[in-house]
């Protein structure tokens, strides 16, 4: 054996303990993550029970065939990507903005306590916000109807109208997760030096500049950094949220089905494992791509933004 | 002066913006509460609406006399969140732990082992007849405690805790000839305690609510999380007046549209008890992953 060889081998020895003390998680991550990542063969396979995985015969591209043939590949990835950028961009601005607001307002309770306030929805189960929905958008019982009649309007039935899912699937995308991002920029706000703020009120730049010119441009790191994770992830979408606010009801398919509901639905109702793990990885190479390319172009430009 | 000017509508801007929001994210919990005491017959009539005409308490009477069932559902949630939990923290620990001794060479190699998972995944249909076929989980509970058990950014926001702790102490304990799993045990867990109390809580929070396992893994109805449990509630007219029937009662006139808040609010109260008192582990979990980046 050479030098490398014996250098190995002695770590190896010298770590052993280490070894064992990651070997349950080495072995988590090889069985729920790298084995399905071999189980990708699926999707070029007509998958029976018997054959499982790796036995199943081998049918080449027919499930993406058909999965581009069925008519959804256009839709659901149009739905994933753009309600992705628009909860991206609807929610990080939401966030600043409540970051900023609440970093600099006066009265140290009442700023606690808006502060807990918008930050509860990120506790509460996607279930319970089916409930919400449920209460909220009922046709005959809702409250939102139960409003509009006494104000004399007419009642909406938002269940047979699928645009007004997008609104909704909005609303409750940024009511769940905009407290959880507003501690992310507060946290951001709260590393800013202190003194670069005591130095501008000398200088006589009033609360609206301090913040124009110091607490924006010292979010603008955490802001790329975020919305790259977020780029990195724009072909999945948050399944338990669509899942849960749009329901079974097929009415709204048409702008509130994403790759991940549309995964889930053909595995467990129609069984259709062929053409659903062929959506699946169709979402993970994109995946997979559009982070590799968009972390090579940061780190061509702003190799401190680059996330690996 | 102008400065307090400035001041003052800056504060005013700030009230009404964030306390708009605000109310916002606490009218939907309002409305559950309100609705859950409302009568039968004031829901069908004038439907739910934010103050209940007259005080009710007829749902919480029906969710009483059939809670045998929500009683399994939430003994099964809490044995599941406590098992993993307990497993789940240790192991993120300890993995944790070993990522960070700077004189494990091998330590980088298995770094992006962990990450690597996070950038590309096999997805659901491989990981599902893995679990079904291969791990023979259907219809077992381990099936909704193992796969939640470890989360890569977890072990990342630990790593950050742990690295805060002077490589000092670890070197003169290994002076003394302690090993590292007597290290681990003994000098780094009583250390991290706060990081411990900080991961532990994400992950019970998600134990807690996890409905998605079932639904994906359990047929059996002894064995439905209560999250899950509430989804087939509210989902379902079936189950609602199964679930009735089971309790021996007369399924004609149950209230069932206040009982749906009611079971709502039942299974999510241990959370909004909770929250005041856990939040700022929350905060601090997410502050040292935002200075970490």
């Amino acid at each position: 054996m050479n030098a490398i060889g014996k250098g190995f081998l002695w770590e190896l020895k010298k770590h052993k303990v280490k070894l064992l003390m990651l070997l349950p998680s080495v072995l988590f991550f090889l069985v729920f993550c790298y084995i399905p990542m071999a189980g990708i063969v699926v999707a070029f396979k007509k998958y029976n029970y018997i054959g499982g995985m790796f036995g199943s015969p081998w049918v080449g591209l027919e499930n993406f065939k058909f999965f581009f043939e069925s008519g959804q590949l256009w839709q659901v990835t149009k739905n994933t990507v753009l309600y992705n950028l628009v909860f991206l961009i609807v929610n990080n601005i939401l966030e600043i903005v409540m970051a900023i607001l609440l970093a600099e307002m006066a009265g140290k309770y009442i700023r606690k306590f808006l502060q807990s306030a918008i930050f509860l929805p990120y506790f509460i189960s996607w279930v319970v916000v089916a409930a919400f929905v449920y209460n909220i958008f009922n046709y005959e019982y809702g409250s939102l109807n139960n409003l509009l009649k006494s104000l004399g309007l007419e009642s909406v039935d938002v269940y047979s109208n699928p645009k007004a899912w997008i609104f909704i699937l909005i609303f409750f995308a940024a009511w769940k997760s905009v407290g959880y991002g507003t501690v992310f920029y507060m946290a951001a706000i709260m590393n800013i030096d202190s003194e670069t703020y005591e130095a501008a009120e000398i200088d006589g730049a009033n609360i609206f500049q301090r913040i124009r010119y110091i607490t924006i441009p010292a979010l603008i790191p955490t802001t790329i950094i975020l919305m790259m994770l977020s780029i990195g992830s724009i072909m999945r979408g948050d399944f338990q949220m669509f899942y849960q606010i749009v329901g079974d009801n097929s009415l709204a398919f048409s702008t509130t089905d994403v790759i991940d509901t549309f995964v889930v639905r053909s595995l467990l109702t129609i069984q259709e494992y062929g053409m659903s793990s062929a959506a699946g990885v169709y979402q993970s190479v994109l995946s997979f791509i559009i982070i590799i390319t968009v972390n090579y172009i940061v780190r061509k430009s702003q190799k401190d933004y680059a996330l690996f | 002066m102008r400065q307090q000017s400035d001041r003052f509508l800056f504060n005013t801007l700030g009230f009404i913006i964030v306390g708009l929001f605000a109310l916002l994210c606490l009218i939907p919990f309002w409305l559950i509460i309100s609705g859950s005491f409302m009568s039968q017959e004031a829901i069908s009539m004038h439907g739910y609406s934010l103050w209940p005409t007259e005080w009710s308490f007829d749902a919480y009477k029906l969710l009483f006399q059939t809670s045998q069932e929500l009683i399994r559902a939430y003994g099964i949630t809490i044995m599941v969140t406590t098992i993993g939990t307990v497993i789940g923290l240790l192991i993120t620990a300890m993995t944790a732990y070993v990522l960070n001794c700077k004189d494990f060479r091998m330590r980088n190699y298995f770094s992006f082992y962990f990450y690597f998972t996070t950038l590309f995944s096999g997805g659901l249909v491989p990981w599902y007849i893995l679990l079904v076929k291969y791990l023979d989980m259907k219809n077992s509970i381990l099936a909704l405690i193992l796969p939640p058990l470890l989360n890569v950014f977890y072990i990342l926001i630990m790593r950050s805790f742990v690295s805060a702790i002077p490589e000092a102490i670890r070197e003169s304990a290994t002076i003394d000839g302690a090993g590292d799993f007597t290290i681990f045990t003994r000098l780094i867990l009583p250390l991290i305690k706060p990081a411990l109390a900080t991961i532990g809580l994400f992950i019970a929070l998600h134990y807690w609510n996890d409905w998605f396992n079932t639904m994906m893994f359990i047929d059996n109805e002894r064995l439905y999380s209560l999250q899950y449990y509430l989804y087939q509630i509210l989902s379902k007219m079936e189950f609602l007046n199964s679930a009735v029937a089971q309790a021996g009662i007369a399924t004609a006139n149950i209230p069932s549209d206040a009982y749906k808040l009611a079971i709502t609010l039942a299974t999510t109260g241990p959370i909004i008890l909770l929250y005041p008192f856990v939040q700022r582990y929350f905060v601090q979990g997410i502050t040292v992953g935002a200075v970490k980046g």
